[in-house]
Parts: structure tokens; C-alpha cells; sequence
């Protein structure tokens, strides 16, 4: 077809609108289904997390932020008014995996043992940093069943190249200090949303600090409705 | 033209990666494991064919100095469309091809159809050239990815020989996709030519 400035201008303007429209309405149409993906994701993390702990209901989560804006979330499992265990879910703050950060849902038992790991995101390379969402892998197995708050004050909370006492992945372990990163991070939280954290000094993730939306973490532990307020607050 | 013969010379006579040797990019990052090759020839193929029936169908009313800027416009809408409909009902699948999804956009295989082969022919016709060269995409992807898998690896599909810690890794990274498409390439251009 011939061109000119007019029809041009207007099939260019025909097609974009035609095209806008019809982004639009498959928006709207998997808007709800991908935000249910979403939870549904999250859900089953936080279940797997906390197998073999008993509970009734897990609680609105609270939203823990640090300066870079990665967002830290802590669940609560309740047995009652008791709370049972936590689960958090971080990336790594301070240090990168291979591509981007390692993001992890840790679930903890009340006295800081970790009851179980599971890989949320991770963009490593395939058969490489990947191993870290393979059952057994060294890594989980380093940390699994540990109390991490000791863990990090004895200084074995780092991989054995640099002279900790987690088996790293591979030789070269930029995946594995990301997720030992992220460890950490979780460790951190934990000690927030438990009401375990004395000053904010013990709480610095080489460098990243994490803060409670500016309120005192152990009162939202045991207010219910102010705990509620939390999730919403991201 | 023949139909079946449309379908046919996408898979080996213009095979977009082995002969055509279009869309390297998707194709090197990609194809990792057999899946994950599978994954993304598929979604490329249906983007393909949609917008390889959409470009026939407009063909005559685009005026041609505008042609590319539509074209591209509509594989775009295709695409986006394709990645919520990945997100909202197979997460799964998203969440190790997501990074890749939008890559496709701008994968050569698509605008070069489009240009090729929609913008001169029937609708019925461009939907089948999609469908073959779609097919050829994604047999390529597959091959590729599963001889990287089973080398790098010790698996295909995901499923372990148990023999991963003796096999040489390098086929799983970057310089193993180079190896991989050279040897396949050169394996195939001498099969298709008897």
C-alpha cells in the first residue's frame, strides 16, 4: 500500500489502539489468577517450611524492610495465642548470587533452631548454583537443624572458604554466600519477630539493617490487631 | 503450494536455527536443559503463529513505510499477552523462562516471518508457515538443550542418570552452547542434504 502522512498516522494509531485494548483486557483477566498464583506460592512455602510443627492458623505476616528496599516478611504459625514457629521469607541482602539475589523462606522454631529451608527465587546457573533447590544439598544440610543465632556468633555461619563451617555448592561460591547471605538475613528477622533482639547492633547483616516499620517488633508479637496492620504496611 | 509442504520445510528445509541460523540469542541463553529449550520454543511458536495470522490479515491496509513499527507493535501485544497468561496459569513454566519471555519480542525468527512470509501470503498459509517454523524452533530448542543436559548434566527432562558428578559442567554454561550448536548444526545441514 501507498504510503501517506494520513494513512500513516492513522493505521499507526488504529493498530496501537487495537493492541492497548487488547493488553488491557487480558490484564484484567489474569490479574486475580496471578495474584492468587502469587499467595498460592507463598502459602505452600510457608507450609513446607513448618512441617512436623503444630499449628492452627498462621498469622497476617509483617512486613520488615532494610534500606535497599528488599522486602523481608515474617509468618507467624499459632497454636492458640502461643506462637509455634516462623517463617521468614528474605533475600539476600548484601550479597548476589549469580544473577540477582537469592530469596529464601526459613522456617524457625520458637528457641531459633531451624526447622526447615526452602528456595523462593533464584536465578543461578542451571546445574551450577541451582544444587541449592536440590533435596540434601550441602548447603541445607549445613544449616538445617542448627540454632543460626550461634551459628553466627561463633563465626560458623559462612562458608568454609571463608572460614565458616557451611559446605559450599561448588568451589566457587557466589551462590553459596548469597544464600549464606540470606541465612543470615532470616536469622536477623527472626530475632526481630520473636522479640529476642536486644539493641539493633546484633540485627546489622553486614551492613543491611533491618528495621520494623519503625515500631517496637515485640509488641506486634503480642498484639493481635497491630500484628494484623503489619502485612498491610509494605 | 502445497500445505503439508509449508509445515515441512520449517522443520528441515528452513529450519530458523540450523539453517536459517535466526534467533541465536534465545536459543544459546535458553536451552540449558531439555525443558527449559521445550519451554521457550513452544511460547515462541505460539507468539509466532499469532502474529504470523494477524500480519496477513493486515497486510493491505499497512502502508509499507510504516510496516516494521506495526509489525512490531503487534508481536509485542502477543508477547505481553503470552507472559500474563504464563504467569496466571502456569507459574511454574514462568518461573524458569520468565527472563526469556520478553526476550522474544525482539527474536529475529518472528519479525523475519513476519516480513518473509505473513506479509505476502494468505492467512491459512501464514498460520501453517508459523506452526512449521514454530515446530522446527522448538524441535531444535529441545535437541539442543537435551544433548546439553545429558553431557553437563547426566539428566534429560530432569531425569538423573545419577552420574552428574563425573560429567563436564562447561556443556551446561555458556561456551557448551556454542559446542552443542556447532556440532548440531553441522550434524544436520549433512543429514538434510541427502
Amino acid at each position: 500500500m501507498k504510503s501517506s502522512l494520513l494513512n500513516m498516522t492513522a493505521v499507526l494509531f488504529g493498530i496501537t489502539l487495537v493492541a492497548s485494548a487488547g493488553v488491557g483486557a487480558v490484564n484484567m483477566i489474569t490479574a486475580e489468577p496471578i495474584e492468587q498464583a502469587k499467595a498460592a506460592d507463598t502459602e505452600n512455602a510457608v507450609k513446607a517450611v513448618l512441617s512436623g510443627v503444630d499449628f492452627d492458623a498462621i498469622a497476617p505476616a509483617d512486613t520488615l524492610m532494610n534500606k535497599n528496599n528488599s522486602t523481608v516478611v515474617v509468618y507467624r504459625a499459632k497454636k492458640g495465642d502461643d506462637v509455634a514457629a516462623y517463617a521468614v521469607k528474605t533475600p539476600s541482602l548484601t550479597k548476589n548470587g549469580f544473577n540477582g539475589k537469592v530469596t529464601l523462606m526459613v522456617g524457625y522454631l520458637p528457641d531459633g533452631v531451624v526447622n526447615d529451608i526452602v528456595v523462593v527465587e533464584q536465578n543461578e546457573t542451571p546445574g551450577l548454583g541451582t544444587r541449592m533447590k536440590d533435596e540434601g544439598n550441602s548447603l541445607y544440610l549445613s544449616v538445617r537443624g542448627k540454632n543460626t543465632w550461634e551459628m553466627r556468633n561463633s563465626g560458623a555461619l559462612a562458608v568454609r572458604q571463608d572460614g565458616g563451617e557451611v559446605d559450599a555448592l561448588t568451589a566457587a561460591t557466589i551462590s553459596s554466600r548469597a544464600y549464606v547471605n540470606a541465612i543470615e538475613a532470616a536469622d536477623a528477622a527472626f530475632r526481630i519477630a520473636s522479640g529476642q533482639a536486644g539493641a539493633q547492633e546484633p540485627l546489622a547483616v553486614s551492613g543491611a539493617t533491618l528495621t520494623c516499620d519503625g515500631r517496637q517488633p515485640a509488641q506486634q508479637s503480642e498484639n493481635g490487631p497491630e500484628a494484623q496492620e503489619g502485612g498491610k504496611n509494605e | 503450494m502445497n500445505k503439508l509442504k509449508i509445515v515441512l520445510s520449517g522443520i528441515v528445509k528452513n529450519n530458523p536455527t540450523f539453517v536459517l541460523v535466526l534467533g541465536m540469542c534465545p536459543t544459546l541463553g535458553t536451552t540449558t536443559s531439555a525443558e527449559n529449550g521445550m519451554g521457550m520454543g513452544l511460547a515462541t511458536m505460539a507468539v509466532l503463529i499469532m502474529s504470523n495470522l494477524v500480519i496477513s490479515l493486515v497486510k493491505n491496509i499497512i502502508p509499507d513505510k510504516v510496516r516494521i513499527p506495526a509489525f512490531i507493535v503487534i508481536i509485542a501485544s502477543f508477547v505481553t499477552i503470552i507472559e500474563m497468561l504464563m504467569k496466571a496459569y502456569v507459574p511454574a513454566l514462568y518461573a524458569s523462562l520468565g527472563v526469556f519471555i520478553p526476550l522474544i519480542v525482539v527474536n529475529c525468527i518472528i519479525l523475519g516471518r513476519a516480513e518473509a512470509f505473513a506479509s505476502k501470503n494468505n492467512a491459512f498459509d501464514s498460520v501453517l508457515d508459523g506452526i512449521g517454523i514454530g515446530l522446527g524452533f522448538t524441535l531444535s530448542l529441545t535437541v539442543i538443550g537435551s544433548v546439553r543436559e545429558m553431557l553437563g548434566n547426566g539428566s534429560i527432562f530432569g531425569w538423573s542418570f545419577g552420574i552428574s558428578d563425573y560429567t563436564p559442567l562447561i556443556f551446561v554454561l555458556a561456551p557448551g552452547a556454542f559446542l552443542v550448536l556447532g556440532y548440531l548444526m553441522v550434524l544436520f545441514n549433512k543429514l538434510a542434504k541427502r
